[in-house]
Parts: C-alpha cells; structure tokens; sequence
C-alpha cells in the first residue's frame, strides 16, 4: 500500500454538493483531498468546503482561517499579492473558500490540494491547508481572465473527530473529480 | 508522488525529538511530517536544526541557516488579519535554531501541523534547501499559518536533525518520509 493511499474518487457531474461521508477516520493522520477538472456552472463564484462532525447531517462547523492569493491576468494587468477578507473566517460556520471568483469557460475552473489533519482527534482543534490555483474573470461574458494562486489555512474549533466533508460552489452547480488520499 | 514511512518519533513531554539515523543518500527528498504538537510553555517557538556528518553526535549549533519567513494570521475575535514578513524569525548565517512558528498556545485543544521538506541532505556538492509550511494555534485564540525557507550553508551531507520548542517541552507527532 502507497503513501499516499488513495481512499476514494467522487465524480461530480452537474452536482450542487459533493459529500465524502466514509473513510475519514482515525487511520490516518492525514487527509489529502485532490480536486482536479473543477468547472462551475455558474459564473464568478467561490469553491469552498465544510466538515462534519456528525456523519454528514450537519455541515457547519466554527472555523477560523486566513487566505491571500496572487493573481495575475493573461494581458499582464493586476499582478498583486494580498490578503484577501473574502476568503478568511472567524468563528465562522460557513464554507470555508478554497477558490474565489472561478470562471465557468468551458476550458476555465480550477483546481488543488486540501489537506486535514488529523480529523479524528477528540483533543486538539482540526488544522487544514490549501492551495488551489483557479482561473479567474471579473467581467462576464468576456475571456481576459488569468490564474488566481489561492492560499487557505486554519483550524475547525471543535474536539470532536470530524468525520465527513462536504465540497460546493456557493452558488450553483459544478464538475469535477475530488480523489481523498490517506497519509499515515 | 510516492512517500516512504521511515520513522516515527512520538513525543510526551519532551525536550525534543531528534533523527539521526536513515538520512542518506536513499532518498533525494526527505519529508518530515507534524501532528499534535503542543507546548508545555505558552507560546514558545517549534523549531528545527541539522547535524552534518563532520559533527557527529553534535548538538546542533553548528550549521549555518540563511532562511525567510512570513506568515499570516486572523483571530477568532475577527481582528484585523495581515500577512507579514518576520524579520525576528528569519535566520542570517546563524546556527541557532530555525523556527517554524513563533507563539505556538498551550492550551489543552491547541496545537500545531505541518511539514518540512528537506531536499538532498547528502549532498557533498551544495548547500541544503528546505522550506516548511506550519499551521497552529495561537495563544492569543487565533489562526496562524508561517511559511519559512532557507538552505544550510553546507557543502558537508546532513545527517540528523532535530526539532524543539525554543522553551519548554512538548507532546507530538513526528513522522520522517523519504521520496525518490
């Protein structure tokens, strides 16, 4: 068996939500979640994820977190590294961004690593990171977009084990390929 | 990329959690792993330094590390978050300690994860990269990520390394893993 051990793949199609409620447990110390061929239905919006921490009914867990980004467009305009308000949270129960402002081009999305630590714990805070890089667009209708280079990190308040986890646009429906790897 | 699990060192109460055999030449990429590290002193510094093989058994306060660092942060309370470069926790031709965060809390639900790669350790021909990525608990109830970056100003292969709190013990999980 690799390190790291793929645990599972979820292929979503036209999806609102994908959910991974087995698996995530305490075999590994480590959860690292693969999301490739990401594309959105709607325009503009932000890919983003929550855990649970009973078995998928509820996804709202506090979450404190931080997330900046570089960005860049393909004209060479809006180079800039900065700390972005949009993607961080404070003792919020929201979904936390992995991607902000993803394009939904046919050849545009996005994709990354999320990693969780040690999700089973019943004494310490749940630590996770993430770096996605998505293809961004401010003006609809229009191709002059270019890469988002998104960083995410923090902490889910909570002791109890997180054991499932749920991806989605905060509008919308999307794609793609989310493989969920156990690193022991 | 395929990681091989070397070793483990679990830590309870501590004073540090030191490698010293299987770092070679096996591997071109030495991954150390961190789980539930947690400090018996509030906010103290969880921090690493390297032994080359011309100071065997050394205590660790011989190599020289030029490194960066920067983090970013954003309390519970919905403080003002930054990301700010940290030129008190940067390393200048230094043999101290390198850190890989700064006030790490101590509270019974706070700790810290991340990893350090280490790249191509026993090379006699140049200096030794690394850079670590390390998430954690603040003392003061907020979300810290620190990013640091360096190498070892060594031409000497790197054989051990060690990690600790710069105060204090410490409980956790260390997991060495080589790649290619």
């Amino acid at each position: 068996m690799g390190i790291p051990t793929l645990i599972s793949t979820s292929t979503a199609s036209g999806a609102s939500s994908v959910a991974i409620t087995s698996g995530i447990d305490s075999t590994y110390d480590e959860y690292m979640f693969v999301i490739t061929d990401q594309n959105p239905v709607s325009f503009a919006y932000i890919f983003g994820f929550q855990v649970s921490i009973d078995g998928g009914s509820n996804y709202n867990v506090a979450c404190t977190s931080t997330f900046f980004m570089a960005r860049q467009k393909e004209d060479g305009s809006g180079a800039a590294l900065s700390y972005d308000t949009d993607g961080d949270q404070a003792q919020g129960t929201g979904y936390q961004p992995l991607a902000p402002n993803v394009h939904n081009d046919a050849d545009a999305g996005c994709a990354g690593i999320l990693h969780l630590f040690n999700p089973a714990s019943t004494t310490y805070v749940k630590h996770f990171y993430s770096r996605f890089l998505s293809y961004q667009n401010d003006n609809p209708g229009t191709h002059d977009g270019g890469p988002q280079d998104c960083f995410g990190a923090g902490y889910f308040n909570t002791t109890s084990a997180v054991d499932a986890i749920q991806f989605q646009m905060n509008d919308g429906n999307f794609d793609g390929v989310i493989q969920m790897y156990g690193i022991a | 990329m395929a990681m091989d699990l070397i070793t483990t060192n679990t830590s309870s109460g501590a004073a540090s959690s030191s490698f010293t055999s299987s770092i070679d030449s096996t591997y071109k990429l030495y991954i150390f792993k961190f789980y539930d590290v947690n400090p018996a002193t509030d906010a103290a510094s969880f921090t690493f330094q390297v032994n080359a093989t011309d100071d065997p058994g050394g205590d660790y306060d011989v190599s020289l590390i030029t490194s960066t660092y920067f983090d970013i942060y954003h309390s519970e309370a919905d403080g003002t978050p930054a990301l700010e470069y940290r030129t008190a926790h940067d390393l200048a031709q230094a043999a101290s300690f390198q850190p890989l965060t700064i006030s790490l809390g101590n509270g019974a639900d706070e700790s810290a994860a991340g990893e350090l790669h280490l790249f191509n350790p026993s090379s006699t021909t140049y200096v030794k990269h690394f850079y670590g990525a390390t998430h954690y608990y603040q003392g003061a109830d907020t979300a810290y990520s620190a990013y640091v970056g360096g190498y070892i100003n060594d031409t000497t292969a790197i054989d051990d390394i060690q990690f600790k709190m710069a105060s204090g013990n410490f409980d956790g999980t260390i997991k060495m893993y080589g790649v290619g």
